[in-house]
């Protein structure tokens, strides 16, 4: 595949606003999870990021404002983030930068929010409320382009929990084809009625922070963030890479909607697939970051898938520990914790572990460990049986 | 990009798949209105099936058409599944759910609210491993899902099925987001333009053509294609119906995406 870097990143979540506090609280052991309060929900622990409510969006574009857009527009403000894209905009032209972007449920809070205030005898959703911009999932890529101030092709790929991984296929796959030079890539999902009640519907929270790994784990902590790079193909432009994406993934479970496939067979494939892109070997891999969603089946599965892929040398861990489930924006995110991993060479062990569980094979690491990896593993899988896996390498 | 289309199929509003809409698409003053009623997806498990949703039943019921048409094992295919409101009936049950105090929401429409549904059910239909993206893109979701489409096709240089599908979303959000009819279509693209297909297509984005999408001329068609971002695919159906060379304009965001049309 063409050789891709990352030239700009940043990311929010509840264990901090941009890489600094994030590297910080993954350094320091620092979990961004207290008990949920929010739309309703009190069962389990969130990782809710500070701040949204008091955020506005700039003047004239308020008309995208939702809980979804603030986190975006909140990221796209750190790490001199919209400066790196606005000198890649000179060089290439505002058309030829691409925004693809992932998100479950983009702004559907707005909806629940209306819905409360619908005219009950109508049937009519409150005249303030405004679908196109709020809860239609491509809301995002145009606030991000508008924001941004490029004009060049927009995407939404909305694969569930996998979603922002998803984003770097589906932008490699323009920007190789010549669609694009570069592109915005990334996600962003935001708490909601909607998945702190689904996941509990489907007795998935944890009534504690989420314990990856953990051989009493019982389930989810959701959380919220966004993260967003620069993409684009090596050697074009003369600035420092922080990173290279050198592999990526995609395979499906092909077995349920909900529960995924025991035997990891679409988790092995999505990470054969990205190993064998990066023309690496598994002992080439220093770290996985795994999806370690701290529920039983996903953690049971991926333990297998990677055992299958990578024997019981390579170190691997979770980080929902620390920013719980971001859902569709936790490829990003973790992402950018890898990138940050490349640079501190220390790797994030399991937070909230007592004991890894006894039947799993694979080298789980539950403190921090200065290893130094030079390239990275991550993991995103979704509902559907969507599974993606990146491999991320020292600049 | 140059890539052959190897088959084509559609379900809308008078239209019952390739082969009956074919005269239909040649000649639209023979179109009448008629009610969307995909048949049993008998190759999802009696479970899955149980549980499909209106919306998955639509999109596989062009995808398995599409493929049908096609010496290809779908199970080896990678797929694009497009949508712009995914399963409106499923999210305006939830919202309701959510709004009222006593009620839970329920696992099934959960697991079925999430956008990649179809392409999931897809995949366990024919217990297949190859990846499966959804995308969402609002009114230009068949222009810009046909340009990830094709680019997967080329970059990846593997067949891609390509399916939008869009239905009337019930309820208050209905009553914003009007889709007036149900339609889905599907598309299998081969990166090897020598393959058996129905027609050549050169694919050219350009990003600073205005991003609309060319309508059908006649009036019931047009107003199907307006009723629905998947039916913005009518031209081209219709050129793939009349075997007839052409260019059609399919509006993205930002720009259009022309595509040449050359029967084989």
């Amino acid at each position: 595949m063409i050789p891709l870097v990352v030239t700009a990143g940043t990311a929010l979540s509840a264990i901090g606003a941009g890489l600094a506090e994030t590297r910080a609280s993954l350094l320091a052991r620092r979990s961004g999870l207290t008990p949920c309060d929010f739309a309703g929900a009190t069962s389990g622990y969130t990782g809710r990021v500070p701040g949204v409510e008091q955020h506005r969006l700039p003047e004239g574009l308020s008309f995208f404002d939702c809980r979804n857009n603030r986190l975006a527009d909140m990221t796209l403000r750190q790490d001199g983030f919209t400066e790196a894209v606005a000198e890649a905009r000179a060089f290439y032209g505002p058309s030829r930068i691409a925004v693809v972007t992932g998100t479950s449920t983009s702004g559907i809070l707005s909806s629940e929010e209306a819905y409360a205030r619908r005219n009950i005898t109508t049937g009519t959703m409150p005249p303030d409320y405004n679908e196109e911009y709020t809860q239609d999932l491509f809301s995002l890529p145009r606030y991000i382009s508008a924001a941004l101030g490029l004009t060049g092709p927009l995407l939404t790929v909305s694969n569930a929990c996998a979603s922002s991984s998803h984003a770097f296929i589906d932008a490699w796959h323009w920007i190789a084809s010549g669609v694009c030079d570069a592109a915005i890539v990334g996600g962003s999902d935001s708490l909601c009625g909607m998945t702190l009640r689904g996941f509990s519907a489907l007795s998935l929270v944890s009534p504690g922070p989420t314990r990856p790994c953990d051989a009493e784990r019982d389930g989810i902590s959701v959380g919220e963030g966004a993260g967003f790079i620069l993409l684009e193909r090596a050697g074009t432009r003369t600035v420092s890479p922080m990173a290279r994406i050198m592999g990526l993934g995609a395979a499906s479970d092909g077995y349920h909607m909900s529960s995924p496939d025991p035997a990891g067979r679409g988790a092995i494939a999505a990470m054969r697939q990205a190993l064998d892109r990066a023309s690496l070997r598994p002992e080439d891999i220093g770290y996985i970051n795994l999806h370690g969603t701290g529920s039983i089946v996903n953690d049971a599965m991926e333990d297998t898938a990677v055992f299958a892929v990578f024997g019981d040398r390579t170190p691997c861990s979770s980080t929902k520990g620390w920013t719980g489930h971001t859902l569709g924006a936790s490829g990003i995110i973790e992402v950018i914790i890898a990138i940050q991993t490349l640079e501190t060479g220390v790797i994030p062990g399991c937070l909230g572990v007592t004991a890894i569980d006894p039947t799993f094979r694979s080298q789980v690491v539950i403190t921090n460990e200065k290893t130094h990896p030079r390239a990275i593993l991550s993991n995103a899988f979704g509902f559907g049986g969507t599974n993606c896996s990146l491999v991320i390498g020292a600049a | 990009m140059r890539l052959a289309l190897r088959a084509a199929s559609l379900r809308g509003p008078g239209l019952s798949g390739w082969t009956d809409s074919i005269p239909v698409l040649r000649d639209p003053s023979l179109w009448s209105d008629g009610p969307v009623q995909p048949p049993p997806l008998t190759t999802l498990p009696p479970n899955e099936r149980r549980r499909a949703g209106p919306i998955s039943r639509l999109a596989l019921s062009v995808a398995e058409e599409a493929c049908a048409q096609t010496s290809l094992n779908p199970t080896a295919m990678a797929s694009v599944f497009a949508s712009a409101n995914g399963d409106g009936g499923v999210i305006d049950s939830i919202l309701r759910a959510i709004i009222t105090p006593s009620m839970d929401v329920s696992p099934t429409q959960f697991h079925n609210s999430v956008h990649n549904a179809a392409a999931g059910y897809w995949t366990i239909s024919h217990g297949s491993i190859s990846p499966a993206t959804a995308i969402g893109c609002f009114d230009w979701t068949f222009g810009t899902g046909l340009l990830k489409a094709a680019a997967e096709t080329v970059t990846e240089n593997h067949p891609v099925l390509f399916v939008a599908y869009d239905m009337p979303i019930p309820g208050p959000i209905g009553t914003v987001r009007v889709t007036p009819v149900p339609f889905a279509c599907a598309f299998v693209l081969d990166p090897d333009v020598n393959a058996p297909a129905m027609a050549q297509l050169t694919l050219t984005y350009d990003t600073s053509a205005p991003d609309m999408t060319d309508l059908p001329d006649d009036p019931s068609l047009r107003t199907l294609a307006l009723g629905n971002p998947a039916a913005r695919s009518l031209p081209l159906l219709r050129l793939l119906a009349l075997h007839q060379a052409g260019t059609i304009s399919a509006g993205c965001l930002n720009g259009a995406l022309r595509i040449e049309v050359t029967p084989c």
